[in-house]
């Protein structure tokens, strides 16, 4: 899957367009999938942080694109289960970025990990840690 | 001997549920998600009606797993927030005619959450209850179950830790 397909495929997640995601990296078990800042996503009027149902929304997304990326996968998955750590709030106005990886497969689970930056500092705003649901391609008799 | 006096049914109806609107309308992304907040007394059912926005999965037609995760955050949220504004409501600590999404007091912050997908979200209204397990001066627990047709069929649940909002 390449870019402009994962885009495409991006735009068939309703919830993912309706958060304005885009794809930015797409290859073989890693994604990059970004969030502009959005006033209707925000969680906490008083300083205009991001909610964090949107991050954990962006976070899950990008760890399905990475498991659907696997070449050695079916491209079919579903989350199982996500952890989401806040390190800190998401700063007002930036643009979010995660980047998951999946960093191992068996035959029907996939292990991902992510984490989320604004692009401001070193220090991710979020980190995200889940198990989905995998499939094999099995090769050709 | 004299009957107690009561406050009328309808004062004390009217003070919880502007106290309830204040908390909820102050946060665009709830509305965003179109979820509302349904109180019999201190109990509150979450309700996302079902909207084409939440899809995940167009083939199989069903809600995003971000959606859900979403749904199940501001649950805990709301709920966790809603059980510290109930008593200080109730004890007369806060004024709830005077609240406005402008002075509602603070929300408790997310320290993390983890979401557990037990079946797909149809293309229908969801519910969710939160259950605050644990509640310090600093930190939180809380237990957030969703459903939709079946209640004893949860879609999803989730188990997150707060930050207690500091007096300010």
């Amino acid at each position: 899957m390449d870019k402009t397909d994962a885009n495409r495929f991006i735009e068939t997640l309703a919830f993912a367009e309706a958060l304005a995601m885009r794809v930015d990296v797409i290859d073989d078990g890693r994604a990059m999938i970004s969030m502009p800042y959005d006033a209707r996503f925000i969680g906490d009027p008083r300083n205009g942080v991001i909610h964090g149902g949107a991050v954990s929304a962006l976070m899950d997304t990008c760890c399905g694109a990475a498991v659907m990326s696997r070449a050695d996968g079916t491209g079919a998955t579903a989350t199982l289960d996500l952890r989401i750590d806040y390190m800190r709030p998401a700063h007002p106005g930036s643009r979010i970025t995660a980047e998951a990886i999946c960093y191992h497969t068996t035959r029907t689970v996939a292990f991902v990990r992510a984490t989320a930056t604004d692009g401001d500092t070193q220090t991710p705003v979020a980190s995200a840690h889940g198990a989905f649901t995998f499939a094999r391609k099995e090769p050709a008799a | 001997m004299t009957p107690p006096t009561h406050e009328p049914v309808q004062v004390v109806k009217e003070r919880r549920d502007r106290a309830l609107n204040a908390l909820v309308e102050g946060v665009p992304y709830i509305g965003f998600l179109g979820i509302r907040f349904d109180r019999k007394g201190d109990e509150l059912t979450a309700v996302m009606p079902f909207s084409p926005m939440l899809i995940g999965n167009p083939m199989l037609q069903a809600l995003h797993g971000g959606a859900t995760a979403s749904f199940l955050e501001v649950t805990a949220i709301i709920g966790l927030g809603w059980s510290i504004l109930w008593e200080n409501i109730e004890s007369g600590a806060i004024d709830a005619i005077a609240i406005t999404p402008q002075n509602m007091p603070r929300l408790p912050k997310t320290i993390d959450i983890t979401v557990d997908y037990l079946r797909a979200g149809l293309p229908r209204d969801s519910y969710a209850r939160a259950r605050v397990n644990r509640s310090g001066r600093r930190y939180a627990s809380v237990h957030v179950e969703a459903w939709q047709d079946n209640r004893a069929r949860p879609i999803a649940q989730a188990t997150g830790h707060f930050l207690m909002p500091s007096g300010d």
